[in-house]
């Protein structure tokens, strides 16, 4: 089946639509997402297609959501959970990183929670405090969780297929600012859920991005080319495993790694991946590795965002920085 | 200041108190808001609330001698426990709190599994499958909401309501006094009462969470507060096997049979601290304590086996030496429980272990092999 020109939200749609019909067990639950379609409608008549037991609409309540997700795949289900924005998943912090994160640890493998937790994620249009935030590191430093994140349509119907087929639980962030770019989607094999992707070849330096800072990074690319800089952009897509294997193949090229996120700087992704790449890239790295990130405030009105947001100006300026050790 | 909450029901008329069948000194009454069930089988009642005692008590005696870093004592709520879980069918699912070794004992788990949580050789202990009981839980109250979420499975499931009994499913879920006042407990309420799930919330109201009296708590007794969400509450004496018993069966049958939740609240009493690492001493007088000793649960069965007839002295002198062979399979038991590999840690963190850990597990177990250990051995 070819989806020309299709957006991010569609193509989730599609996706879900795939899991409902490819696995009786997959329902989909969370606040307004059945006869509403969800508030970024990406559950769009799913319940009309699928019905209520399948299609969820439940109470206000995100660790109930979590929760009750948990007891249903004790059950044998694959739910799949939309926590309506970012800010708003900490009420079921306790059912993700205590409970979720834990079981089949506890257990000692006797039991798998295959719970999918979407969440649109990220600045950038707008809104109002609560509904811009950048959660990415809470979950991806709680072993037991996979963090994934799409950055384009093609990826958003791939993963969300896979995240749902997957046996462990994934957090599946949904950059919401990228819900409706629009891109062709295919039904092609997709590459593994864990493997990066590199999404733009380069020799010069290795931009590393996901999720939201991935068109941005690209863009950031396309300057840089018009200046004569070649830069390699790579798309993490999953966060937790990380694939390192492709970073380091990248940055070992290069010699110098920038990494693009909008979560703060302090303790966060970029963090990571700076010391995994100058402990393991220590002798071939031309300049230390430099993160354009947030800040380390809560996140600002939404008048001023876009300076907050590392945009193609700051990742550029970060990148003469590299250039010039 | 804040108003004085009112008077609790201590004092009213019986037809307002607990649901009780045997008094303290062992007569069986009827109670016209519930009935007993047609099939009684008070020896096999009195034989499982003694044996958790021991249990009870002998885990404790571990964690004197150190063989245990901790263990919460059900002293007190054998009746509570052991009630609840005679009138489980064996397809309904069990979630437990922490404290429901009276529960684990009747679904039949080996009693040598729920030390090792408290020996610190594993986080779980068992198989939740093989005997429907979950894993303990101590995060209060999060397993409410798993107990909802596994009836929605029931419900989907077409689980309920065929009329064949051993077929039909519900859940029953664990939760103290404390637990009622957790958000995550609220939302279970909201969610079993608006899908009418299958499922029944059996509270032992032993008065205390840690330090904290029920008035920290609430100011209506636990039962009352199920009017709210809008399903039934059940108030019973909780150190009447009989009463914990009819309620959780009739709750249970309802649930089955398509009828909705319940919340029992199950009064009892929790006669030792809250832990062996706690000190009630330092907040709650023994006086009181003392009162409810006198309301043991195993006692007054007794009287009433004894003076009806029921059994003679040979069955008592039965149960002690089981009571002895459970005690000698605990402490060997324990002792021989076996400690985790290096590796154990690893391995179920995920269904197939990340690259990144298997380089973890690697060094680790490279460190482990070496002969270091975390003192300075250079
Ligand atoms: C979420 C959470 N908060 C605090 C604690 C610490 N804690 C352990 S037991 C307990 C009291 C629980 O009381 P109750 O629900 O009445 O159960 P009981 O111990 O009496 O069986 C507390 C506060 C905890 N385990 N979980
Ligand atoms: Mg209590």
């Amino acid at each position: 089946m070819s989806m020309p020109g299709i957006s991010m939200v569609k193509a989730l749609n599609n996706g879900l639509r795939r899991a409902l019909q490819d696995d009786p067990k997959v329902l989909l639950m969370g606040e307004d997402i059945g006869r509403l379609g969800g508030v970024f409608r990406v559950t769009d008549g799913l319940r009309k297609e699928f019905g209520s037991l399948r299609v969820v609409d439940t109470p206000l309540g995100e660790a109930g959501i979590v929760g009750a997700a948990i007891g249903l795949a004790l059950r044998g289900y694959r739910p799949v959970c939309e926590l309506q924005f970012d800010g708003f998943v900490y009420p079921a912090a306790n059912q993700i990183i205590s409970q979720l994160a834990k079981l089949r640890h506890r257990s000692g493998g006797a039991i798998t929670l295959p719970v999918v937790i979407r969440i649109p994620y990220g600045g950038g249009i707008g809104s109002i405090e609560h509904h811009s935030e950048s959660p990415e590191v809470h979950f991806a430093h709680t072993a037991g969780l996979k963090v994934v994140t799409c950055s384009s349509p093609q990826d958003a119907y791939d993963m969300i297929r896979q995240a749902v087929a997957a046996d462990d639980p994934v957090i599946f962030l949904e950059p919401k600012r990228h819900y409706w770019s629009k891109g062709d989607v295919t039904d092609e094999p997709p590459a593994p859920l864990e493997r990066a992707r590199v999404t733009r070849p380069g020799t010069d330096a290795t931009l590393i991005a996901y999720g939201p800072t991935v068109p941005v990074a690209l863009a950031a690319a396309d300057v840089a080319a018009g200046e004569g800089r070649s830069v390699e952009v790579v798309d993490l897509r999953s966060l937790s495993p990380l694939d390192m294997d492709t970073v380091r193949e990248s940055v070992h090229r290069t010699g110098r790694a920038l990494v693009a996120h909008e979560a703060s700087l302090s303790h966060g992704f970029g963090a990571e991946l700076a010391a995994r790449i100058q402990q393991e890239e220590f002798h071939f790295l031309e300049a230390p590795v430099l993160r354009i990130t947030g800040y380390d405030t809560p996140y600002p009105p939404s008048r001023i965002e876009s300076d907050w947001l590392p945009g193609v100006d700051r990742i550029l300026d970060a990148l003469d920085r590299s250039m010039s050790y | 200041m804040p108003r004085k909450p009112p008077t609790p029901t201590a004092d009213a008329r019986r037809s307002d108190g607990p649901i009780q069948f045997l008094t303290p000194e062992g007569a069986l009454e009827s109670d016209s808001r519930l009935g007993l069930p047609a099939r009684l089988d008070l020896p096999a009642l009195y034989r499982d609330m003694a044996l958790v005692r021991r249990l009870d008590t002998e885990a404790i005696a571990l964690q004197r001698q150190g063989e245990l870093g901790l263990w919460p004592s059900l002293r007190g709520q054998e009746a509570a426990q052991v009630g609840a879980a005679h009138a489980l069918s064996a397809q309904d699912m069990v979630f437990p709190t922490y404290r429901e070794h009276g529960v684990a004992w009747c679904r039949g788990l080996d009693p040598v599994s729920l030390l090792g949580l408290f020996r610190g050789t594993t986080l779980g202990g068992w198989n939740p499958y093989e005997n429907r009981f979950q894993l303990y839980t101590l995060v209060i109250g999060a397993q409410t909401l798993h107990a909802v979420g596994y009836a929605m499975g029931l419900v989907r499931d077409d689980a309920i309501g065929s009329g064949d009994d051993s077929r039909d499913t519900a859940v029953l879920v664990f939760l103290g006094d404390g637990a009622l006042s957790e958000g995550e407990t609220n939302e279970a309420f909201v969610w079993a009462a608006a899908q009418n799930l299958p499922v029944v919330f059996f509270c032992q109201n032993n008065q205390w969470a840690i330090s904290a009296p029920y008035s920290v708590q609430s100011r209506v007794p636990v039962a009352q507060r199920a009017s709210g969400f809008g399903f039934p509450g059940v108030r019973v004496d909780g150190n009447d096997v009989l009463a914990c018993l009819a309620a959780t069966g009739d709750a249970l049958a309802r649930a089955r049979s398509g009828g909705g939740p319940t919340l029992i609240e199950a009064v009892t009493y929790r006669v030792n601290a809250h832990t062996t690492a706690d000190d009630a001493g330092r907040y709650r007088p023994a006086s009181v304590t003392d009162e409810w000793i006198a309301k043991d649960p195993l006692e007054r069965l007794r009287r009433h086996l004894t003076a009806s007839g029921a059994v003679d002295e040979e069955f008592f002198a039965g149960i002690e030496r089981r009571e002895h062979e459970l005690a000698d399979h605990l402490r060997t038991g324990c002792r021989s429980l076996p400690v985790p590999g290096p590796a154990s840690s690893f391995e179920h963190t995920y269904t197939t272990m990340p690259a990144e850990l298997g380089h973890q597990l690697a060094g680790h177990l490279e460190f482990v092999a070496s002969g270091q250990e975390n003192g300075a051995t250079r």
